[in-house]
């Protein structure tokens, strides 16, 4: 009785599931009337406007996760070493991108750093890659400062910095050569998932305009009709590639000795 | 003045420098967050010359902008209070359900790629299945002559939304749930079936209140993130169905408000919005982390 419910629960979930995955990749591949082909996704990747647009999010992304790691990681690792009472504060700042929506904070950045204001960020191209990294970094926060501080949990980081500092390490070494080492299975985790986050995005590429992967994929779901299915299966490829990644890595530590 | 501490340093020179540590993130937060989200507050309640007004908060007070919260809090109700369903049903088949133990790992990772997976491309996946010549939609019209539009379904609405949503709604809820439920002691229900209580009894008056404050808290953040999506809903519809986040996004990009502060009440209502339900989530979390370690 119990089993047949819980095989009912799922496979239910199951259909839910498939049945749209099943429905983007039959798309994908009915462009050629009456045969299944190829020929959506030989469009797609010979639109130089995927080209282009796909490495820009790349691009985007790889900043970011940089970015993000240098923003993170010295600020985590600092917190738990110095100010250990601030942890519950900068833990909730931290979750706020969570919580405001993300065309709300890209609304604010557009009025803030317009080309009339003290920063004018959005008055040059540069200026507004910057921004819309900087937007980028925001919003993978939530996810890059969890992962870190994760990560930061499971070593002591007061010994470690003690010892290497009777060694004679600076801070810079101490980053770079004992923190950052120890805690490398959490940064790559937190940077596949501001990858997948990266490499989609639509709303604040869009209202920034900038030529990034996310509108690219709007605009010509607003104008074709077998390419965007096939879009659609790239990017779960690329998610799934990444939160596969993700998996791989924690297997990676867990099967590493424990510490002591 | 009391005299040197043995080791050394007087204690006034070491404490700013401490705080220097957190200056790059304070900085950054900020510039990037605070400022840009204290902004639209501000200019909520300023005209245009920057004096204080409410004007721009009673202008949301118009059938149009109201309906527009409206469908968007109902479509963000439905798809969290079924996300929550289904999931909780998913979650229970595999915690409690005795199902091989193999599905558990693989539909946990799945649950990690699909509630990630939202957006666009959830948007095409979607008008692949459901939309007019969806795999659905088509399967559903030559097999058994069933023809969607006919019943009233139509992907561009309420419902049509509802249904993609889930998609990321049901592994998020599977994705927090699952923990909760493995938290769920095993001395708790056989002291309860020593009691002589039935499995419902024990679900009704055990499980149940204990997971209480998990499940309405993992409500709260559903409603919260099905309330921000933006993308998912613009790529599905265009702009033909009025909800809030398409209402702003066309404001931010061309003013159809004709006036831009009211642009800024339209953001300032989804942060009151999603911070209520947020809110709400955290006050709950925290109840019931006393009870399940």
């Amino acid at each position: 009785m119990k089993k047949i419910w819980a095989w009912g629960a799922l496979l239910f979930g199951l259909l839910y599931f498939t049945l749209p995955l099943i429905g983007m990749t039959n798309f994908s591949l009915k462009m050629r009337r009456g045969e299944y082909s190829f020929d959506a996704y030989a469009k797609v990747f010979a639109d130089p406007r995927f080209q282009e647009t796909f490495s820009y999010s790349v691009l985007q992304a790889l900043f970011t996760i940089v970015f993000g790691v240098l923003l993170v990681v010295p600020t985590a690792y600092w917190v738990r070493l110095k100010l250990p009472r601030l942890r519950p504060y900068i833990e909730f700042i931290t979750l706020l991108p969570l919580v405001i929506p993300a065309i709300v904070i890209v609304f604010g950045y557009i009025r803030l750093y317009n080309t009339s204001s003290w920063l004018p960020l959005t008055g040059s191209l540069t200026g507004t890659n910057i921004l819309l990294m900087f937007g980028y970094a925001t919003l993978a926060l939530p996810y890059m400062y969890r992962a870190v501080d994760t990560g930061l949990r499971t070593i002591d980081v007061a010994t470690l910095t003690e010892a290497a500092q009777s060694l004679g390490a600076g801070w810079a070494t101490i980053l770079a050569r004992i923190i950052l080492p120890n805690v490398l299975v959490a940064v790559l985790s937190g940077a596949f998932l501001t990858f997948a986050i990266v490499i989609g995005e639509f709303t604040m590429a869009a209202l920034l305009n900038r030529p990034a992967f996310g509108p690219y994929m709007q605009l010509l779901g607003a104008n074709r009709a077998y390419e965007p299915a096939a879009l659609a299966v790239i990017a779960f490829g690329i998610t799934w590639g990444c939160l596969g990644l993700i998996q791989l890595v924690s297997r990676f530590q867990k099967s590493a000795p424990p510490k002591a | 003045m009391s005299s040197a501490k043995p080791d050394g340093s007087p204690p006034a020179r070491r404490l700013p420098l401490h705080w220097l540590g957190i200056l790059p993130f304070a900085a950054f937060v900020t510039l990037f967050l605070i400022l840009p989200t204290m902004k639209i507050v501000v200019g909520a309640f300023q005209t245009p010359d920057g004096s204080l007004t409410f004007e721009n908060i009673r202008g949301l007070f118009t059938p149009s902008i109201l309906a527009a919260y409206w469908i968007s809090i109902k479509i963000s109700i439905a798809s969290a209070l079924l996300g929550c369903l289904i999931g909780f049903a998913m979650a229970a088949a595999i915690v409690f359900g005795g199902l091989p133990k193999g599905i558990r790992g693989p539909l946990l990772t799945f649950s990690g790629v699909a509630s990630n997976f939202a957006g666009v491309p959830l948007a095409f996946a979607f008008l692949a299945t459901l939309g007019p010549v969806g795999i659905v939609t088509v399967f559903l019209r030559s097999n058994f002559g069933l023809d969607l539009r006919m019943l009233g379904f139509n992907l561009l609405s309420f419902w049509g939304l509802t249904v993609t949503y889930l998609f990321f709604q049901i592994p998020l809820m599977i994705l927090i749930i699952t923990p909760a439920l493995d938290g769920l002691k095993r001395e708790w229900r056989e002291a309860a079936e020593i009691l002589g209580a039935t499995g419902l009894q024990y679900w009704r008056m055990v499980a149940f209140p204990i997971l209480l404050p998990s499940l309405l808290g993992t409500l709260a953040l559903l409603f919260a993130n099905a309330f921000g999506a933006v993308a998912t809903a613009i790529a599905l519809t265009g702009s033909s169905l009025s909800i809030v986040p398409i209402l702003l996004f066309a404001q931010i990009r061309g003013d159809v408000l004709g006036n831009p502060h009211l642009g800024y009440a339209l953001a300032f209502g989804m942060i009151v919005v999603t911070g209520i339900a947020n809110a709400i989530y955290i006050w709950l979390r925290g109840r019931s982390e006393r009870w399940l370690k």
